[in-house]
């Protein structure tokens, strides 16, 4: 079994809650008490059915107005699989909150409300899936219950988007009319959409697969240094790290970055026993043959594919504060667990999020994506997104309030 | 990696970015099933290396016994330092006015303890095992979380929490919480223990107990339980889904004696474990309320 985080991106209007309400009810995830405590809470939809929506307004400013404000995580489990659910608020003032489900998904659903067809809020949630490089995108296409379950409606919108994601760039998209409401083809076969033969919501995320990009490339940012200087251990120093890539294994040449210092892998260890290699994601201790200096901050990096280490380079920005980017402002560059202060030194453009076209006026304010030119006050590694882009991520924060601004993958070398 | 792998690693990776971040963590220990598994977690993620943390615990004093003599035990065992926060002597130097009456809890006076042991030892984060599927206010909260200087959590202005870059940069006089076990659900947490076969306190498994019934459920009878003349106490087998202080967690009639009997039977339950805790049941927000406090 393993597990797929979704993020379910769209307004209230499109159904996004009821939807999501509707797969854990399906699916048996909510429990009594739960239930019990939505029905207390009094709302109804118009027919009188428990408004599922509830279910992930979970602050009590939200539940007063209906809205989702900030992103919810939600679980539940079939015998196929453990879901993540990123429920992330769909209007425009909180896109970065729907960066920040984002960025942590596999695949989106865009909700498109079968009487609206393709509007501007799909299509930027679609251009920040592509931005963020999610695996796949679903579009549900909900409310079906409201054109008559019409196959040419879904057809229609179908290729309405098709053409979107042809523009943006976006290959792996997939389609299922539902409406999440009445619950047709959410966790069961609607008999009203028979034209429809493909699977359900729920059968199509318990069996969605992707191509794993083989990076043949790893890289261990430094967390922590483990030194225990005990009596009976005077001389262990082992390196703890997550592992981003493959191909990790006992007796290879590595390159400690930035300083360019190498070295070979004497042991990798994990829970005080050897391993002989490790994966993509593993957590573990790595052991060098040579006492050179690393710490926290440093990558440790495969010799045949070394990662960048560089004092500027071009990124994608994201922003998520009141006050605009600075390019007179020192920030903060955190890119896994590399901390080191830098400049803007130009806002290249940023993009129209309702047209997706590049707008040269060089502001970047709340809620923008653009494209910016970074300097470093020391050598930053990463790789670039469309080589490695799990080392391609980094967030600024403002010195003056210690506050997250911007979200960048790094896209370029500037 | 299967699905408990890759639960384990981000929790380490958490735990390393609390070690890596933070001048002067803590590890708050609640003796409960959640806290045990971030010790375990913990001795992955540092052993050979002593833990860069102290443990915590916040002694209401109205603890099960099982539990207290458990907590000893696992600190000896793993041979860390352990710091406990009294509620006792916060009630004895004034500093919270205990409740009486049949439902009376330390549960909420606890609070005020865990803030002034954070202040007494100068904590930067506190690494606590609150999962997102306890509670709907939880559901909400990032992993790294952070707190004004009176504890406070402020749900509308969360930092952005983006791929695994966590933001430990706090101003002076705030503090961070973090859960290293955010995405872990009930099910997942009880699938790990039986896997690394994490030890845990008895209370968890079925055995015969005197008990009180109570609101609606069955209450441990203890000192700290006001019990009438008239009220109903019977002796049952019954385990503990959830153990916090003896006043607010109730028990679950059950024979589930190992733990594929505790699996079973959480996988057939039509209640959530907060269901057995009578601090959640006050108000729909009982724990967005809490939190805003500077609970856990």
């Amino acid at each position: 079994m393993n597990i797929l985080k979704f993020i379910t991106a769209g307004s209230v209007d499109d159904g996004k809650s009821t939807l999501i309400g509707r797969l854990l009810y399906d699916t048996n995830s909510i429990l009594d008490d739960q239930l019990e405590a939505i029905q207390k809470a009094n709302r109804k939809n118009d027919d009188g059915t428990v408004d599922l929506a509830i279910l992930t307004d979970g602050l009590k400013a939200e539940r007063e107005q209906g809205i989702t404000i900030d992103v919810a995580y939600k679980y539940f489990q079939t015998e196929a699989r453990k879901f993540i659910i990123a429920d992330a608020p769909g209007h425009i003032q909180y896109t970065r909150n729907m960066v920040t489900g984002a960025s942590n998904s596999d695949l989106i659903i865009v909700l498109i409300d079968a009487r609206k067809g393709v509007i501007e809020q799909t299509k930027r949630h679609s251009f920040i899936a592509k931005l963020l490089s999610l695996r796949k995108v679903l579009v549900c296409v909900n409310k079906m219950d409201m054109v008559d379950y019409s196959a040419s409606v879904f057809e229609t919108i179908k290729s309405d988007y098709q053409l979107l994601a042809d523009r943006l760039g976006i290959k792996d998209v997939d389609f299922v009319p539902v409406s999440a409401l009445k619950g047709d083809n959410i966790v069961y076969s609607s008999d009203r959409m028979g034209w429809y033969k493909g699977p359900t919501l729920l059968t199509y995320l318990e069996t969605v697969t992707w191509e794993e990009e083989v990076s043949n490339a790893w890289r261990l940012p430094v967390q922590w240094v483990i030194r225990p200087q005990s009596a009976d251990l005077p001389d262990y120093r082992g390196y703890a790290g997550r592992v981003i890539g493959d191909g990790l294994t006992v007796g290879e040449e590595v390159v400690v970055l930035p300083s360019g210092v190498r070295s070979r892998v004497q042991a990798i260890e994990f829970d005080q026993k050897d391993l002989l290699y490790a994966v993509d994601g593993q957590s573990i201790v790595l052991h060098l043959t040579d006492d050179v200096d690393v710490s926290r901050g440093d990558f440790i990096s495969s010799a045949t594919k070394v990662s960048r280490s560089e004092r500027s380079f071009e990124a994608n920005v994201s922003w998520f504060e009141n006050r605009p980017l600075d390019t007179n402002q020192v920030y903060i560059l955190q890119n896994q667990t590399q901390v080191t202060k830098v400049k803007v030194l130009e806002v290249l453009y940023r993009y129209d999020v309702h047209s997706q076209d590049k707008v040269y006026d060089g502001g970047i304010g709340l809620n923008d994506i653009g494209r910016i030119l970074v300097k470093a006050a020391d050598e930053v590694v990463f790789d670039l997104n469309n080589e490695l882009a799990a080392n391609a991520r980094a967030i600024l924060i403002d010195p003056r309030n210690n506050l997250t601004v911007g979200a960048l993958t790094i896209e370029g070398i500037g | 990696m299967d699905y408990l792998d890759h639960l384990e690693a981000e929790a380490i990776y958490i735990l390393r970015e609390v070690a890596g971040q933070f001048e002067n963590p803590a590890l708050l220990f609640s003796g409960g099933k959640d806290s045990i598994t971030l010790v375990h977690l913990a001795k992955k993620a540092f052993k050979p290396g002593k833990f860069p943390f102290p443990l915590v615990h916040i002694d209401t004093g109205h603890n099960f016994p099982e539990t207290i003599v458990f907590r000893d035990w696992l600190v000896e065992q793993v041979g860390e330092r352990l710091i406990v926060g009294s509620v006792q002597e916060s009630i004895d130097q004034g500093r919270v006015l205990e409740s009486i009456g049949k439902n009376a809890s330390r549960n909420a006076l606890q609070t005020v303890t865990l803030l002034d042991t954070i202040a007494a030892y100068g904590f930067d984060a506190c690494i606590g095992g609150a999962r997102r599927d306890e509670e709907k206010a939880r559901a909400k909260e990032r992993v790294f979380s952070v707190r004004d200087e009176f504890g406070q959590w402020d749900p509308k202005r969360q930092r952005p929490e983006l791929w695994n870059i966590f933001n430990g940069k706090i101003n002076k006089g705030e503090n961070v919480r973090v859960f290293p076990i955010s995405n872990w659900t009930e099910l997942d947490v009880w699938n790990y223990i039986k896997r690394e076969g994490i030890a845990l306190p008895s209370i968890y498994f079925s055995h015969s107990r005197d008990v009180v019934w109570r609101n609606g459920q069955w209450m441990a009878s203890a000192d700290c339980l006001q019990v009438d003349a008239d009220d109903r106490v019977e002796r049952r087998a019954v385990r503990f889904r959830t153990v916090g202080d003896m006043t607010c967690t109730a028990a679950v009639d059950s024979h589930a004696v190992e733990l594929d009997d505790i699996i079973a039977e959480i996988k057939a339950s039509t209640v959530s474990e907060r269901g057995a805790r009578m601090d959640d049941k006050v108000s729909e927000a009982a724990m967005e309320e809490r939190k805003k406090q500077g609970y856990f």
